[in-house]
């Protein structure tokens, strides 16, 4: 693809594409989280299941060939580990956020050990959607050359907002989320209820990773993920468990985590590592932003311990 | 159970003193010495459905860690930033705090130690040593203590704010030590110029272990005393259980929280000045080794007791030296490590509900009928 010389229009259209590139793990990470939190139970290990959702992703495809595969595979995967966490975080004195961490050390590891492997072989990449086509600036098109999971990502935003309004699983989850009492009053097992949100959160995250290692950067290593599974902890408080807010959040996570790239291609090489660190500096100014003492967080669920 | 302690020898006044002296503090360490054997014995299901013999690999652990006296020697080197590392986790976990974010303060004191070695080179070696030390405290301290007052006086969840400061300062490391920091004689490692021959912390005499080593342990004992010994120790208890009553009893909770993680980071960023002053010789990419993720685990095991640190570095420090060694004989990926590190730190969490279900460990039990 030859490049047309733009000048400084390249930065925010670089951003543009970046934000999508890079947001896609960011949105599904993050929804997964929110459903968990909503439910009242908070998961760090999130990252170590990103991890190990990348690394089986990416060994179905290699070994089956198909990517799709790869997906389902890593949902699977992530699904059990959320289980795990769920299932080990209903014993009382057994702290979420301890076995978030645990998890964490624990996925990854796991994910090192059988990934070995892998990281020599290339598996086939998940199929991308050119929106640019209208376009004959070459990088307008590689900017809006959007991947489906981009997308489902975002479909999947919009049904969360509204299922969790309108319907019955969503309203129960909520319930168990904001008062553990009021929801045993009505019949419901909070436990249980936490377990399936954690499973889910579980999958979703792993699909995530599963984005990292089939599309961008499109290959298994140890340092596939930079923290995106911690970060998207970090994200759900600011979206303030909104799903289409998680979708907004990630978005410019995202373009913030494009910003050092993308001032490199226009020669600024000055202070690479400090724009490589914007999206963590969002992330804490953010949340510097938005706590404050003597109030809880609005939107906050009641039983959720880092609120507390 | 109880026919036992109701047992005729067991009521003489000595015995029965004796066993509820026993039963007081038993459960702080069978429990977590209990979930350690088992974290293992799963690790050794793991190992055996891969088709590996269990028995071989605690052997070579056990050669790899603490079978001669070389092995030894490396077991302790490692163990010695783990201890302080541990430390980060341990002091704010006192007062309730989750701060996991260590390796934040390991870097930056390893870069702040490293540049003040630079500014003073040519200074007597004791002044150079104790500056560089101190440079790495401040500089830890700062970092950790802003976790800190970030969570009392803003209410940002300390686990999360920590980690992305660990992340912050990384990035901050790597930016310092390919440019204003940067020895241009370091070409395919960015690093900082060596520091002065006089200010390196050498070797404990008579083994090939530095004097971080000493160091950790005496900052564990110093800790131990400040929380168990010390009425600013109290006082952190008192606020590590209920930050209401700790207030309601006029206890100044913003200070005591911002002077424990300050503390915390300062044994921290001490990790880092001795992996530069003993180890690296000058800040490079290699202080980000994970040594503030391995303390987390080794804080946890020892149940944020500082005394109790000591043994479990050395013996997370002994699992970690013997990776080399299973790698090469038993073709084992080195992540083998880490799988075992993250089983038994499992185990040990859930082990957390056990504590009150065991009747023996009640000493009320072993008590004489008054």
């Amino acid at each position: 693809m030859e490049t047309t010389d733009i000048g400084l229009w390249g930065v925010p259209l670089a951003i543009l594409g970046g934000a999508i590139r890079v947001s896609t793990p960011f949105i599904f990470v993050s929804l997964g989280e929110a459903i968990t939190e909503r439910s009242g139970r908070i998961n760090l290990g999130l990252e170590g299941i990103l991890v190990f959702g990348a690394m089986s992703a990416y060994a179905v495809a290699v070994m089956t060939g198909s990517p799709w595969l790869g997906v389902v595979a890593a949902a699977g995967a992530g699904a059990c580990f959320g289980l795990f966490h769920g299932w080990i975080c209903k014993f009382p004195k057994v702290n979420d956020i301890a076995i978030g961490i645990a998890l964490m050390l624990f996925g990854s590891g796991l994910a090192f050990f059988f990934g070995k492997p892998f990281i020599q072989p290339s598996a086939p990449d998940l199929p991308a959607i050119p929106l640019g086509w209208w376009s004959s600036v070459p990088q307008v098109q590689a900017a809006l050359n959007v991947n489906v999971l981009f997308l489902i990502g975002a479909a999947l935003a919009v049904f969360l907002w509204w299922a969790f309004r309108n319907t019955r699983a969503g309203l129960i989850v909520r319930v168990v989320g904001d008062s553990s009492d009021a929801a045993r009053a009505m019949g419901l097992n909070p436990n249980t209820v936490r377990l399936l949100a954690t499973g889910v959160g579980g999958a979703l995250a792993a699909i995530g990773g599963a984005y990292l290692s089939l599309y961008y950067p499109g290959s298994w290593s140890e340092g596939v993920s930079s923290g995106q599974g911690l970060m998207a902890v970090a994200l759900v408080i600011f979206a303030r468990w909104n799903p289409i807010g998680c979708f907004a959040a990630a978005l410019l996570f995202g373009g913030a985590g494009a910003l050092g790239p993308a001032l490199q291609s226009v020669g600024v090489t000055q202070g690479y590592y400090l724009f490589y660190a914007a999206p963590y500096i969002l992330t804490l100014i953010i949340m510097i932003a938005t706590s404050s003492p003597g109030r809880s967080l609005a939107g906050a669920p009641g039983e959720l311990s880092i609120t507390k | 159970m109880t026919d036992i302690a109701a047992s005729p020898v067991l009521r003489s006044p000595a015995a029965s003193a004796a066993l509820e002296w026993i039963a007081r503090r038993a459960e702080g360490f069978v429990i977590p010495v209990g979930a350690l054997i088992v974290g293992m014995a799963l690790f050794s299901m793991f190992i055996a459905l891969l088709g590996k013999s269990p028995l071989q690999l605690y052997d070579l652990m056990w050669r790899g860690g603490f079978g001669s006296w070389f092995s030894i020697q490396n077991t302790l080197s490692r163990a010695a930033p783990l201890l302080l590392a541990a430390l980060c986790v341990a002091l704010p976990a006192r007062l309730g705090l989750v701060v996991i974010g260590g390796e934040g303060a390991i870097v930056l004191g390893g870069v702040a130690a490293a540049a003040m070695a630079v500014a003073i080179s040519g200074a007597p070696s004791a002044v150079g040593i104790v500056l560089m030390a101190l440079a790495g405290m401040l500089a830890g301290g700062i970092w950790i203590g802003a976790v800190g007052a970030l969570r009392h006086y803003r209410a940002v969840n300390e686990t999360i704010s920590s980690l992305l400061m660990a992340y912050i300062a990384i990035a901050l490391m790597n930016h310092l030590v390919e440019g204003p920091l940067r020895d241009p004689a370091s070409l395919n490692k960015p690093s900082t110029p060596l520091i002065d021959p006089a200010f390196v912390v050498g070797p404990i005499p008579g083994m090939d272990v530095h004097w971080g080593l000493v160091v950790g342990i005496v900052a564990c004992v110093m800790s131990w005393v400040l929380i168990e010994k010390t009425r600013w120790g109290f006082a952190a208890r008192i606020a590590g259980g209920n930050v209401r009553a700790a207030q309601v009893q006029g206890l100044a909770v913003g200070p005591l929280i911002v002077g424990f993680c300050a503390l915390a980071g300062a044994f921290a960023g001490l990790a880092g000045m001795l992996e530069v002053a003993a180890v690296q010789g000058n800040a490079n990419g290699s202080l980000a080794a994970g040594y503030g993720y391995s303390g987390i685990l080794v804080a946890f095991l020892a149940r944020h007791n500082p005394l109790a640190i000591i043994p479990v570095a050395i013996l997370l420090g002994g699992i970690e030296a013997s990776g080399g060694l299973l790698q090469r004989r038993m073709d084992l990926p080195d992540a083998t490590v880490q799988v075992l590190q993250g089983m038994i730190f499992i185990v040990i969490l859930f082990s957390e509900t056990l504590y009150g279900r065991f009747r023996m460990f009640n000493p009320d039990l072993w008590k004489r009928d008054v």
